[in-house]
């Protein structure tokens, strides 16, 4: 999301394509952001199989539609209020509302305004999904609803704008903060949020008395794996071109991952001699967050580097994190919030000039380094608080959680009314007229 | 000797077993059941298809014990699976014929007594 290099790289694509398309569309450009938006899309509902694997089984509906809810709730704040506060000019720490309900959104560009909003939509899903992992198993589902949307409009939005904004009109890009595809505005910000929830919701009831397993492992490979496919499309589509860039953003996101997975093996076989796929599949998301404020900014060999290292703070803390008291139920903090620090660190010492980015610490300029600490520093300071206020203003609105004999019965049942897995026998149909009052 | 067979809410398991547990109360057997007692149906829905589950998941505790822990044992169960509203369940208190260990051949009351790891 380099809007400065993009618009140059769009105005040499227009111009040698001129007779590409009406509109100036430029056709490449605009074909890989069509299939990339559908790509980071795809990410959500990967991440509800990721996190529903983990869950157990009482929970897994809820917890795979708080990720649903959100391409549903904020896909719809997001476009009518949310894009505008982000990319409207307004001033350094917000944009203003001359984007709002998709007014002055037209189809110009080398790559057509109006795909921006919906690329740029489901970055604020996926991010708004990620915060559930840390509080499923206790939370209502009508308050989650209601963070969600205030918080993809007071708080991504804003961070989005500092980050994002226009050049000239946003705070941390315009300090020389480096942040390719999200890892500050996506990952570090939901995981702060979700660990300020843990903070306001308070644990599980049986947190710290009972083991909490995964129902259903598979589904954790299967969502790790689709999220690995939906990222290419989160990196390499922030290039905003169909070019060198993308390709590089692409090929790293290919391989941060897998060092990082190597690292995380080793050290679990290291550990005690096998290798589980739960850490698999946790390493690769963890590869994923890390390599994603980089994608566009390091070569190969040194998004290889930042996988490795990314790999050792968050599989030490995901180790003694229960031993904390904090019950961030899913690690979101310990995958998102830590890969997304060590990401946006690490950036300021692999970016480097050749392959696009700016001099790094490797390439003498120790100052970027500095910077990219100011801007991690910045938005879990403005994420703490922000979310912090929504979910009290959310709790003065709505109970926020269930009471103990329902959280003990399972948040399927309480605010949902199914069951995953339920048995046929002992189901009575209700017949036109009988109204089925009562529910427990 | 009694065989106390205890019908459960499964989200109260948890609070049993540790009630039952301080009460020294070793040695049981559990099993996930279904069943149907006085409970309101709960109402599912799945497209255009209502549905009220007629059978709710229960959890089954069967627990044999000397005559002098048959009070101790009800009194845990109904300490942590009591929450007031309909469908907590029932304790059932049967007479036990004979009772074999199988490691030792040991019978009742001996049988029914937990091994303590010191002995």
């Amino acid at each position: 999301m380099t809007h400065g290099r993009i618009r140059t790289t769009a105005l040499l694509a227009t111009f040698s394509f001129s007779f590409a398309a009406a509109g100036g569309s430029d056709t490449g450009t605009t074909a890989w952001m069509l299939v990339s938006t559908a790509l980071v899309l795809l990410m959500t509902p990967a991440l509800a199989f990721f996190y529903g694997g983990l869950v157990r089984q009482k929970n897994v509906l809820n917890t795979m539609m708080m990720s649903f809810g959100a391409l549903g709730f904020v896909t719809l704040a997001w476009a009518l209020l949310g894009y505008s506060l982000a990319y409207g000019s307004g001033n350094p720490f917000i944009g203003d509302l001359s984007l709002a309900l998709m007014r002055n959104v037209n189809l110009e560009g080398a790559m057509p305004q109006l795909l921006d909003v919906a690329f740029q939509g489901t970055f604020a899903v996926i991010a708004a999904a990620l915060i559930s992992g840390s509080l499923v198993g206790r939370m209502r589902f009508a308050p989650w609803l209601l963070f969600i949307t205030l918080w993809s409009l007071c708080d991504y939005a804003v961070l989005a704008h500092w980050v994002w904004g226009p050049a000239g009109s946003a705070f941390l890009k315009d300090l020389g903060a480096l942040d390719f595809a999200g890892g500050t505005v996506v990952h570090i910000n939901a995981a702060v949020a979700g660990v300020v929830g843990v903070l306001v919701l308070g644990p599980r009831k049986d947190f710290g008395r009972l083991a909490f397993l995964p129902h259903n492992i598979p589904f954790v490979l299967l969502g790790a794996g689709l999220l690995w496919f939906g990222w290419f499309g989160f990196n390499g589509g922030s290039a905003y071109a169909a070019d060198g860039a993308a390709a590089l953003a692409f090929v790293n996101t290919f391989l941060a991952p897998a060092a990082t997975m190597v690292v995380w093996l080793l050290l679990e076989m290291g550990r005690d001699g096998r290798a589980t796929a739960v850490g698999a599949a946790t390493a690769a998301v963890v590869g994923l967050v890390a390599i994603t404020p980089a994608a566009g900014f390091v070569g190969p060999l040194g998004a290889i580097w930042l996988g490795a290292l990314a790999a050792f703070p968050s599989y030490y803390f995901i180790l003694y994190r229960p031993k904390l008291g904090l019950d961030d139920s899913l690690d979101v903090f310990g995958a998102h919030g830590l890969g997304g620090i060590a990401g946006a660190l690490l950036t300021g010492v692999f970016t480097s000039k050749a392959w696009g980015g700016v001099p790094g610490l490797l390439e003498g300029n120790a100052g970027q380094f500095w910077v990219q600490l100011v801007a991690v520093l910045a938005a879990i300071a403005f994420s703490a608080l922000v979310s912090l206020l929504i979910f009290k203003l959310v709790g003065l609105i709505l109970p926020l959680r269930a009471g103990d004999l329902e959280e003990a019965g399972g948040i399927d049942a309480l605010c949902h009314g199914e069951e995953a897995y339920p048995v046929a026998e002992g189901a009575i149909l209700v017949l036109d007229g009988e109204r089925a009052g009562g529910a427990a | 000797m009694k065989m106390i067979v205890a019908i459960i809410r499964p989200q109260v398991l948890n609070d049993v077993l540790e009630s039952l547990f301080k009460a020294e109360v070793r040695g049981l057997t559990i099993s996930r059941v279904q069943g149907h007692g006085g409970g309101t149906e709960r109402v599912e829905t799945y497209r255009g298809t209502t549905v009220k589950m007629g059978l709710y998941d229960k959890v089954k505790l069967e627990i044999g014990v000397s005559d002098s822990f048959v009070e101790p044992t009800i009194q845990a169960i109904l300490a942590a699976a009591r929450t007031g509203e309909v469908g907590d369940g029932k304790i059932f208190v049967l007479p036990v014929e004979r009772v074999i260990r199988i490691r030792t051949g040991e019978e009742n009351e001996a049988a029914v007594t937990p091994v303590r790891k010191n002995e």
